[in-house]
């Protein structure tokens, strides 16, 4: 039976035929061209190095952003897009969180006319791939304390520094790097071309999660670039976090995907196994951790359509997004181990899909704020307090 | 090379059929696109653009439906797809039958006068068959069926239509205008010869992927909606359901202890050998 989607509560009401059709779309793409291949990569540890131009053909990269070749779709389009790709994997879609929302966005919106003519036509072809420098070895949430500079020289900036947990670092053509200049101390973005010299990347090893993606280090030695490799509008902390908020917003979608993709592996999964004298599916424990994710799903579901709807209005709080983020990973999450329990021992091996998915959502709860940072913008946002510091 | 293209949608052919009150219980059908129809809409895409510049279309296909207003969304994917326009005929699906369809097709076509129609081979939900042969009839068009190969010939006065057959595959030359239904194969990579695409081009196999440039183009493209009045059709059925049941179901099957015993029951209760 092919997949059709988990829409227990008939939310494709709420949507339009061009939010549709772009889910139609890419629900066939990951069903013929992310899912024949996903767990060979994941076992070999690989990312699918076809996947960016095909996705580029279909205008997947940056697809939030209007013109420059890119097709300028509403939030919540832009969403089930993401839950799509990442019904596939987390790696897919965190790739395509990347591309779009921490490199082309930033070019898109702090960048120079020769910077967005030069970058993001090819990225949005997937004929260029970005990274995002930001996380630091000794700074992951608090991304304030940064140690890397700019140093400038005249005309030029002199790099230092090293960043960790790179998504597609190692195959990025450009890096997009926040560094703090000398001696102002100000947060600036500057695009880094692979073959810099002073640049080099190193690919993080024996991972247990998103292990279909590149994750890498970047190394900056005397790293010279032209001041021309600077964003003129991004200053201070708030442009990175800017670019953060709209990754974070795929993210909230994104999840859901990988939380059906668990549910009806194991719904099906538990129709067909007989144990005892009946189908798994028929024992009242078994139906309680079936209903259990289906609901779970569902108030997703909602929270997310929501939390588009609101972006389309212009009315999106950051908290919003922590809000939904922290829950809807959550979920995610739980599904996948409640996925993994339903199969059994089958669940341990990448025959199936939920094993996979369980070890991705890991690294999502960790990475684009941490479960623990959501809460506390959530906290500081009803109390008034910061409890951060 | 102007087109017309018929499109259904019809029910999720994977749900599981439920009945209610001798009928077929569609309140939680789930509606797509005929796969059929499908093909037809990428096989009218690739006889009327160059493969080396899609971008450029060098005829027009315009996609038809009878239907209510929610064959508007299957009606905008195939605009998403590259079709040009589209035409929508309301009615609901209880007023129709092959004729009906038949009849207002024709209607639209010696008004439109597009030089092919091509149509699905049939629908999935009754697999009738029938619409692509009465419209010929009705039109005293040539007709090619099943086509699994179309090649424009003849500086485009005619096609070349290839039909698997139990043989082979016989090849149909049909003077245009025509009536061509198309079956599975001619989305294989090279089923379509349109003299412009060079001939060793090699599609992706099956339909395209409607992209969101596609998509967001096909916001702006026009939906006309008729009524079957306006058409002056008769809306007078030739075919009336009685009821509806789901077939008996299946009789378990028996184990059978020994090759002897098999030859037995093959021989003496199933008489097939």
């Amino acid at each position: 039976m092919p997949y059709r989607g988990v829409d227990y509560f008939a939310l494709d009401d709420l949507l339009t035929e061009e939010e549709r059709l772009v889910r139609a779309t890419f629900r066939r793409f990951v069903d013929e061209e992310v899912l024949p291949h996903i767990g060979h990569h994941f076992r070999q540890g690989t990312f699918p190095m076809d996947l960016p131009r095909k996705l580029g053909a279909l205008g997947a990269l940056g697809s939030f952003l209007q013109g420059y070749g890119c097709p300028g779709l509403n939030a919540v389009a832009y969403g089930l897009m993401m839950q799509e790709l990442e019904r596939g994997d987390s790696g897919v879609r965190s790739f395509a969180s990347v591309q779009g929302a921490l490199v082309m966005y930033p070019i898109y919106a702090y960048g120079s006319d020769e910077q967005k003519d030069r970058w993001l036509p090819a990225m949005a072809r997937g004929e260029v791939i970005g990274c995002f420098g930001l996380t630091e070895p000794d700074f992951g949430s608090n991304p304030g304390g940064m140690r890397t500079t700019a140093e400038r020289h005249g005309s030029t900036f002199v790099l230092h520094g090293e960043k960790r947990w790179i998504t597609s670092g190692g195959i990025a053509d450009v890096a997009l790097i926040w560094a703090r200049t000398q001696p102002e101390g100000e947060v600036r973005g500057f695009l880094v071309e692979r073959g810099t010299p002073g640049f080099s990347t190193r690919d993080i090893e024996g991972k247990f999660s998103l292990r279909a993606s590149v994750t890498s280090e970047l190394i900056l030695q005397e790293c010279v670039v032209p001041e021309s490799a600077m964003l003129p509008g991004a200053r201070g902390l708030r442009a990175p976090l800017s670019c953060l908020s709209q990754a974070r917003f795929g993210i909230c979608f994104g999840v859901l995907g990988a939380a059906m993709a668990c549910y009806e592996e194991a719904l099906s999964y538990c129709c067909e196994r007989k144990q005892f004298s009946r189908p798994l599916a028929g024992h009242q424990l078994v139906q309680e951790k079936l209903v259990g994710m289906l609901e779970e799903i569902t108030k997703g579901q909602l929270l997310a359509w929501r939390l588009g709807r609101l972006k389309e209005a212009g009315r999106l709080r950051p908290p919003q997004i922590s809000l939904c983020k922290r829950n809807n990973v959550r979920i995610a999450l739980q599904c996948a181990r409640t996925a993994r329990d339903l199969l059994g021992a089958n669940g341990i091996t990448d025959e199936y899909q939920a094993g996979r998915h369980m070890c991705n959502l890991e690294s999502v709860f960790t990475y684009e704020g941490t479960d623990h940072i959501h809460t506390l913008v959530v906290g500081e946002d009803i109390t008034g307090h910061s409890a951060f510091d | 090379m102007k087109i017309l293209v018929t499109v259904k949608r019809v029910p999720d052919p994977e749900q599981k059929i439920k009945l209610k009150d001798d009928r077929i219980d569609l309140s939680a059908a789930n509606w797509q696109l005929n796969q059929f129809d499908e093909y037809a809409v990428e096989a009218a895409l690739r006889l009327t653009e160059d493969a080396r510049n899609p971008a450029t279309r060098l005829g027009e296909v315009t996609v038809v439906s009878l239907g209510p207003a929610e064959v508007q969304q299957q009606l905008r994917a195939a605009l998403a797809m590259g079709a040009d326009k589209a035409v929508r005929v309301d009615s609901r699906d209880e007023d129709l039958d092959a004729d009906i369809v038949a009849r207002t097709v024709e209607k639209l076509v010696r008004r439109d006068s597009p030089d092919l129609v091509l149509m699905g081979k049939l629908a999935a939900d009754n697999e009738g068959n029938e619409v692509g042969q009465r419209l010929a009839g009705y039109l005293g068009w040539p007709q090619a069926t099943f086509a699994s190969i179309i090649e424009v010939v003849e500086g485009g006065k005619a096609l070349l239509v290839g039909r698997e057959v139990d043989a082979g595959v016989e090849m149909k030359k049909v003077r245009l205008p025509a009536v061509v239904t198309v079956d599975l194969r001619i989305v294989a990579p090279q089923a379509i010869k349109n003299g412009r695409t060079p001939p060793d081009h090699a599609y992706p196999e099956g339909p395209r992927y409607a992209s969101l440039k596609g998509i967001m183009a096909a916001k702006k493209k026009p939906i006309e909606e008729l009524t079957l009045a306006q058409l002056a059709i008769q809306p007078t059925l030739r075919v009336r359901t009685v009821s509806v049941r789901l077939p008996p179901p299946r009789k378990a099957g028996i184990k059978v202890s020994s090759v002897q015993e098999l030859v037995d029951k093959l021989h003496n209760e199933a008489k097939v050998i």
